[in-house]
């Protein structure tokens, strides 16, 4: 199997075989960052530029550690969504930057579809950092790696996958991925966060989060998305933590070595309990490590091997 | 001047015609149509339109010419070339100018202009209400004298039903119809279809109900005043449906679609093209089932292009902040003659849909081939294939979903008024 993409745009576009050619690739990536000088040269005079119209110190450290510890030289650049009222478009941004010939641009838009137009403007490699509601792929890739590695396989396990499922990229690529395996989805959330036609993917919806989380393998829990208006969809925080917020009950009606996820940031105490968030079932902080080893091997296969 | 078409297939759905005629063109109208019309005199033009198909010029209910205001999107000049390269005769231009025409100085302007450059007819739709802001009526009855022959707040409902109402009512003293825009606008703050696709592209989406709920609405207003009401660009099976239901009690209803609800789905939406960005948005394999069947069964009425034009900087963006709409007067006619080959439609019911139909409806005197009548007429043959190519466009819209798709059926040649205003290169 090899990589003959020159973008990462998404997970829709990944065979079974990408996916797992990532996630292999990402294990020789993770012992790196163990080491005592966590760099290699891999991407040494190659450039990498994170581009982030929304913003995401999470992901973006991530994709900068991830490019430096492959020697590549690094340039962050965070355009505000008000730049479009100045005049200034997406494509002028990208033809400016294309002139500095980067290697890839990793980047994070609240449209979905802007990586998919910014892929068409530039010859650099595109890696789609988070586009609207559409995907977060390098977020999927991550969750898969953490469940492959603390579960040993991702074929039978059952996933329940709790929030604002509409407004969730990181749920829309998790969902792609996951139905290249034998998994059993199911989506909890208030009505309203569950998109229509959602049951066309595979994914059984089921209101009562008890009964999504029972017998669960992994529990992965979602952020309510303010900044996408995820407000208006409930009656208030209070209730929607009442009835959706993770708590230890909930966590003994999985299965006894259930993983809790979280891709974060976690808004405590409403997704999430302390409790649970910091428990000895969850892997947030190991998916918070394993992003940096998956982000280096999609640079790897993306702009680090000569032709 | 004088015009003799020889031998072709005329067919005219609103007479019954259909066979290998003559038609003799004198000035600006027909004057015979017969088997072997012989030339006598000099100075007659004779078109020889054997293995082609001669029918009475298309009509258009619903298009924007862009002008005033938006010259560098369409001028009512190039507008009218669009329309006449492919099929129009006559078109109906929409009110959502700048100004909007919702005054007499802007209806006369317009048809003012389109006299000294359109090179087909042209009728403005006047606003409903004034600024197309849904608050106080606009002033009909001097657009009335000045030329419109239809109103309607298109690119939005009319929010208020109230004031929906009293419009309709006040239309009755120029017997002139409404042609309602069916968008709950609280229900449709995305841009594309809710369904599959939208799942999967992410992209923020309006249900099927936006459009049903008004068309329902209106339906339920237009009835009770006992006033005519056209649904236009109706893109669900549920608006079908509930049009075809609520004709056989109410029969002042008419509505049309247009040719990419019945030629794309949603599914174009996921390349992310804006070009496959319009309003309503492109729906589901099942609405356009629907949509096809609503023709058939005599639901729909009539083929509308909403041709709207865009220069290349509305369309170059992110989709959310992309404009609505596709450049189709040049596409349409050869977009819908597919339907005559998947057996949707004869060759007559299709041409019903772009000519008498909307004649019908607008309560014009074209649409027909006649001996007195204007001489309004095409020559088309539905099976020569061409490939379509934005940048032969006569639109200055650019904004076609179907660049580079092979098409079969050419208009070659459009006769407005007893005037050759096209011609194909290849005719
Ligand atoms: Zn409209």
């Amino acid at each position: 199997m090899n990589w003959d993409k020159k973008d990462l745009l998404g997970i829709k576009e990944l065979s079974k075989e990408e996916i797992l050619l990532i996630l292999n690739t990402t294990d020789s990536f993770k012992d790196i960052s163990k080491r005592e000088i966590k760099k290699v040269p891999t991407l040494r005079g190659k450039t990498v530029i994170t581009l982030f119209y929304e913003p995401s110190t999470r992901t973006r450290t991530s994709f900068e550690i991830a490019a430096k510890r492959l020697s590549a030289d690094t340039i962050n650049i965070s355009a505000s969504t008000s730049s479009y009222v100045k005049g200034e478009t997406l494509k002028d941004t990208a033809k400016n930057l294309e002139s500095m010939k980067p290697d890839a641009i990793i980047i994070r838009h609240s449209m979905p579809g802007a990586p998919h137009m910014l892929s068409k403007i530039v010859d650099s490699s595109i890696i789609n950092g988070g586009d609207g509601a559409h995907e977060h792929p390098t977020q999927a890739l991550l969750d898969l790696y953490t469940m492959r590695e603390k579960k040993g396989k991702i074929d039978g396990l059952k996933i329940a996958i709790i929030g604002d499922i509409a407004h969730s990229r990181v749920a829309r690529s998790n969902i792609f991925a996951l139905r290249h395996f034998k998994t059993e989805i199911i989506c909890s959330g208030p009505p309203t966060m569950i998109p229509p036609y959602l049951d066309s993917l595979g994914v059984r919806v089921e209101y009562d989060m008890n009964r999504a989380v029972t017998n669960a393998d992994v529990i992965m829990m979602l952020r309510i998305q303010k900044e996408r208006g995820g407000i208006s969809y409930i009656p208030s925080i209070k209730e929607y933590s009442t009835i959706y917020g993770l708590k230890k009950e909930h966590v003994k009606k999985a299965k006894k070595d259930v993983i809790i996820m979280h891709p974060g940031p976690m808004n405590r105490g409403v997704e999430i309990t302390d409790e649970v968030a910091d428990g000895p079932y969850s892997v947030i902080l190991d998916q918070v490590e394993n992003g940096v080893a998956v982000r280096m091997a999609i640079l790897y296969l993306l702009i680090g091997r000569e032709a | 001047m004088k015009i003799l078409i020889k031998n072709g297939r005329v067919i005219d759905p609103r007479h019954g015609t259909d066979e290998k005629l003559d038609i003799y063109i004198n000035g600006n109208i027909i004057e015979r149509i017969d088997k072997h019309i012989r030339e006598k005199g000099s100075n007659i033009r004779v078109i020889d339109a054997s293995r082609h198909i001669v029918s009475p010029g298309l009509i258009d209910v619903h298009t924007h010419l862009r002008e005033p205001g938006y010259e560098y999107k369409e001028t009512i000049k190039t507008g009218t070339m669009a329309a006449a390269k492919g099929g129009f005769t006559t078109i109906v231009c929409m009110a959502n100018t700048d100004p909007v025409n919702d005054n007499k100085s802007v209806t006369e302007f317009i048809v003012k202009q389109s006299k000294l450059e359109g090179v087909c007819r042209v009728f403005p739709c006047g606003a409903i209400t004034k600024g197309l802001k849904g608050e106080e009526l606009s002033e009909m009855g001097e657009m009335y004298e000045a030329g419109i022959v239809a109103i309607s707040d298109d690119g939005k409902s009319v929010k208020n039903a109230e004031l929906l109402r009293k419009a309709l009512e006040y239309a009755r003293l120029f017997a002139i119809p409404a042609i309602s825009h069916c968008e709950d606008e609280d229900l449709s703050k995305g841009y594309v279809h809710e369904g599959h696709a939208s799942l999967l592209s992410g992209l923020e989406a309006n249900p099927s109900i936006a459009e049903e709920i008004i068309v329902r609405r209106d339906i339920a207003i237009a009835e009770y005043v006992g006033s005519p009401i056209h649904l236009t660009h109706i893109s669900t099976r549920g608006s079908v449906e509930a049009i075809n239901k609520a004709k056989k009690q109410y029969r002042k209803i008419t509505c049309d679609t247009c040719p990419h609800y019945f030629t794309l789905t949603d599914e174009a939406t996921l390349t992310f093209d804006t070009n496959t960005k319009v309003n309503p948005p492109l729906r589901s394999k099942e609405d356009v089932a629907a949509i096809k069947e609503g023709l058939r069964n005599n639901t729909i009425d009539i083929i509308a292009t909403d041709h709207a034009p865009h220069d290349f900087t509305s369309k170059d963006v992110e989709f959310n902040i992309a404009t609505y709409g596709i450049s189709g007067l040049e596409t349409a006619f050869a977009l819908s003659l597919s339907l005559v080959r998947e057996g949707v439609l004869t060759l007559n019911e299709l041409l019903k849909r772009f000519t008498v139909n909307p004649a019908k409806f607008l309560n014009l005197p074209y649409g027909e081939l006649a001996p007195g009548k204007a001489a309004d007429l095409i020559i088309f043959n539905p099976d020569r294939e061409w490939v379509v190519d934005k940048d032969k466009f006569l639109s200055k819209g650019k904004n076609t979903p179907f660049h580079g798709w092979k098409l079969k059926g050419k208009n070659l040649l459009t006769i407005v008024d007893g005037n050759i205003v096209y011609r194909d290169n290849t005719f």
